[in-house]
């Protein structure tokens, strides 16, 4: 975990790399970085996912000294990085279907193990569409039986490849292309969807953590943490994407730290199925803040809008705020 | 060393002289005891290294089977029916990406009507999906199969399914010869892979490939199994002259060389034919068998070059093409193309209805009398499938066809005397 940073500039999300540790200062690309997904991907402009992805994935690497095999799952990521023949990986990486990352993360780690290449270590990665939905049981099977795979899950909370659909990780209300902002409740559907990461923890599994773009030297402590244990490792990174949720590509990372400091997304650890540390908030905002960003969230804020779902939203937030403790002691909830 | 063991022991210990490094298991009837078998052998340290993977489902078992197949190890799986339908997305995706994994089908009928006993209707349902599929016609042949499998599998790099009838097969004991680990180790090489997911020589596998070349991909699926159409018999060749016996290659006939009339079957149901063909000779009938040991590739010229001087051609499937009829006979008429041969289709033995002599030797004969139809329902009991059509003429909510047809016929115990 990054230890506690002092803010002396306060009013500011940004911290000057003056005020961190050296090897928490963020440092300027330059050509000897590791770069496990390479440039001239086809990723659009402001890609959260292309983000995650390369952080994680590059944090994975340096963490086993490129000893390292990837199976993705279909979607975005895979389709954006491997426009044969070229491809972005710098690793051998392997797509087999939508849903089954998860199970061919666990063959390849078979495999490693029979040939006494324990050196060698695997991340299986998809996004929400592939984990939540059509691969969750593959990857609850994969969890349950605690193989040796660190799964990656790039939630940008729909199935963007597909031209945004809703999944089980969209959010309440959010127009999607299946759950159009019409009717008396439009957007998707209240009272629906599953929470990942909580349920990864109840398979009590190594390590559970959840991780935005918005910080990505946290992101990178996760992947470090998760890759110095063995079995089943799960981490939920949430990744916006400017296409599907009608944002500005400026505003990728913006939306990430939002929905940290909303209490939208819970940022955690956890071991075993207990939460074993969370990122506190630093300064609480309300959701609008975060929706009114995002076109798929608009038709809550014309007129007549919907003050009574962004309402609801505020509080779930609210109850995420609560339960995992994301507030200092010292602010009331 | 000769042994009295169930097929499914049979072949579960051929898997293990294979030496698979990853197994994937979920159980599903007849495939069970296989799986089983190999559990207990791996857990007691007689397959080793390997890992044994309890699955959560065939789709699973498939893609596990991938992962260490592309990570370059020996990869194997059984299944039957539902669960090869179940992991079928991954079973286009293990030949579609080149992956010599081997797996055992138990043939077993597909519902609904949930039925599990024997036929083929699961491996016809993967007719194209670009696997080898090879059929046992005993135990014997389904042990040496295996051996087989992974040695076409693995020079090819295309995966191979060995079928064996559920139940008819898989539970029935039999005298077999079990080869030695130093035979099956001289005749199997170790796994030599041609793509390997290696961090000293990263490559990505499985990328997307648009219309530029993509029909070329899928045609070399098809000419490598043109290669498998010479490397099948050639491996028998080869196996025979190791282990002393003539087991798999292309197509096996018995009787055919002077006969008119020539039965085409697949599986453990050409044991009944030859006996039954046996009888009708001794009455002076001319006819004779063949049994085709390679469904996937389809072997044209052999089966022509059997067919071609006979009269006429019974195709005696345990599937059938809804709506259509034979599937194998299809392929056999391809064959057959502009060969003045009369075709027959017989659909038999579906969801494990015994297939007796007595049938067979009046249903060949009416073939030859010129009295069969060109495509028949081997032993249909026509009293329940008429009561049903007329339930289903006099009311539109008739119900459940299944079930009205098990109430004609009564409970099985009723029938019990
Ligand atoms: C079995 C199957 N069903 C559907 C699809 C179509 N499909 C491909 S990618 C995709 C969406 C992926 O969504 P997600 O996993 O969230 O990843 P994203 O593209 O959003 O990063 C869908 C529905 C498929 N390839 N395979
Ligand atoms: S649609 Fe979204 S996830 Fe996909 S490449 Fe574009 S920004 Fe990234
Ligand atoms: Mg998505």
């Amino acid at each position: 975990m990054n230890a506690s940073i002092k803010f002396y500039q306060t009013g500011t999300f940004t911290v000057g790399n003056r005020l961190l540790s050296p090897e928490q200062r963020s440092v300027q690309a330059s050509l000897e970085r590791s770069n496990a997904i390479n440039s001239g991907h086809r990723a659009c402009q402001g890609c959260g996912e292309a983000l995650g992805a390369r952080y994680a994935v590059d944090a994975a690497m340096r963490a086993v000294n490129g000893q390292l095999i990837a199976a993705n799952a279909t979607g975005c990521l895979e389709v954006f990085s491997t426009p044969y023949p070229e491809t972005s990986w710098q690793l051998p990486w392997i797509h087999s279907l939508f849903g089954n990352a998860a199970a061919v993360g666990t063959g390849i780690a078979a495999a490693l193990k029979v040939k006494g290449r324990q050196d060698v270590r695997v991340i299986a990665q998809g996004g929400d569409g592939g984990t939540t939905d059509i691969g969750f049981g593959c990857l609850s099977g994969m969890f349950e039986r605690n193989d040796d795979v660190l799964y990656l899950c790039y939630d940008n909370e729909a199935y963007m490849n597909t031209g945004v659909q809703r999944s089980s990780a969209t959010p309440h209300a959010a127009r999607t292309n299946t759950t159009m902002p019409v009717g008396p409740e439009p957007g998707a559907p209240f009272g629906q969807g599953k929470k990942l990461p909580l349920i990864a923890m109840a398979h009590e599994i190594p390590y559970v953590a959840t991780a935005t773009v918005a910080d990505l030297h946290d992101l990178e402590n996760k992947v470090e943490r998760a890759m110095s244990m063995h079995g089943a490792r799960y981490l939920h990174v949430l990744v916006p994407c400017p296409l599907g949720w009608g944002a500005d590509s400026a505003d990728t990372i913006k939306l990430a730290r939002l929905a940290r400091e909303t209490g939208i997304f819970p940022v955690l650890e956890a071991e075993r199925g207990e939460v074993t540390a969370v990122s506190k908030i630093r300064r609480r905002i309300p959701v609008e803040e975060y929706l009114r960003l995002q076109k798929r969230f608009a038709h809550l804020f014309g007129k007549p809008g919907h003050p009574e779902m962004v309402a609801a939203i505020q509080a779930e937030a609210d109850r995420n705020i609560c339960r995992f403790k994301l507030l200092d002691k010292t602010e009331a909830v | 060393m000769r042994k009295q063991i169930e097929g499914s022991r049979a072949v579960a210990e051929a898997v293990a002289l294979a030496r698979p490094e990853v197994i994937c298991a979920y159980p599903i009837s007849p495939q069970t005891h296989i799986v089983e078998g190999l559990g207990e052998l791996v857990k007691s340290g007689k397959i080793a290294p390997c890992e044994f993977v309890n699955v959560e489902s065939e789709f699973a078992a498939m893609s596990v089977a991938i992962g260490a197949s592309a990570a370059g190890a020996r990869a194997y799986t059984a299944t039957a029916s539902q669960g090869l339908l179940f992991m079928a997305e991954a079973v286009y995706n293990a030949s579609g990406l080149g992956l010599p994994i081997v797996m055992t089908l138990a043939n077993r009928a597909i519902g609904a009507p949930i039925n599990i006993w024997n036929d083929h209707s699961d491996s016809m349902s993967q007719r194209d999906c670009g696997w080898i599929q090879l059929f046992a016609a005993h135990n014997q042949e389904a042990l040496d199969l295996h051996i087989q499998a992974f040695k076409l599998a693995e020079e090819l790099s295309m995966p191979v399914m060995v079928c064996m009838d559920g139940f008819i097969l898989t539970h029935a004991v039999e005298g077999i010869d079990m080869p030695t680990q130093d035979e099956v180790d001289a005749f199997l090489p170790p796994y030599e892979p041609r793509q390997v997911l290696d961090p000293a020589e990263p490559v990505s596998i499985g990328a997307m490939v648009g219309p530029e070349a993509f029909m070329e991909v899928r045609y070399l699926a098809h000419a490598k199994q043109t290669v498998a159409l010479e490397r099948i018999p050639e491996i028998a060749a080869e196996f025979c002259d190791r282990f002393g016996r003539n087991t798999g290659g292309l197509v096996r006939s018995y009787h055919c060389d002077d006969a008119e009339t020539i039965v085409v079957a697949l599986g453990s149901v050409i044991g009944t034919l030859r006996e039954t063909v046996e009888e009708l000779r001794r009455d002076g009938m001319k006819i004779g068998v063949l049994g085709i040991s390679s469904f996937r590739p389809f072997p044209l010229a052999a089966v022509r070059e059997v067919l071609q001087g006979a009269k006429r051609v019974v195709v005696l499937e345990k599937s059938f093409s809804v709506g259509l009829g034979g599937v194998v006979s299809t392929d056999v008429r391809l064959a057959l193309e502009g060969a003045p041969v009369r075709g027959y289709t017989v659909v038999a033995g579906l969801g494990g209805r015994a297939i007796t002599r007595a049938s067979l030797a009046s249903t060949l004969r009416d073939a030859v009398d010129e009295k069969l139809e060109p495509l028949t329902f081997m032993d249909l009991d026509w009293r329940i499938v008429n009561r049903q059509l007329e339930r289903e003429a006099a009311s539109r909510r008739s119900g459940p066809i299944a079930e009205n047809l098990l109430r004609d016929v009564g409970s099985v115990a009723s029938k019990v005397s």
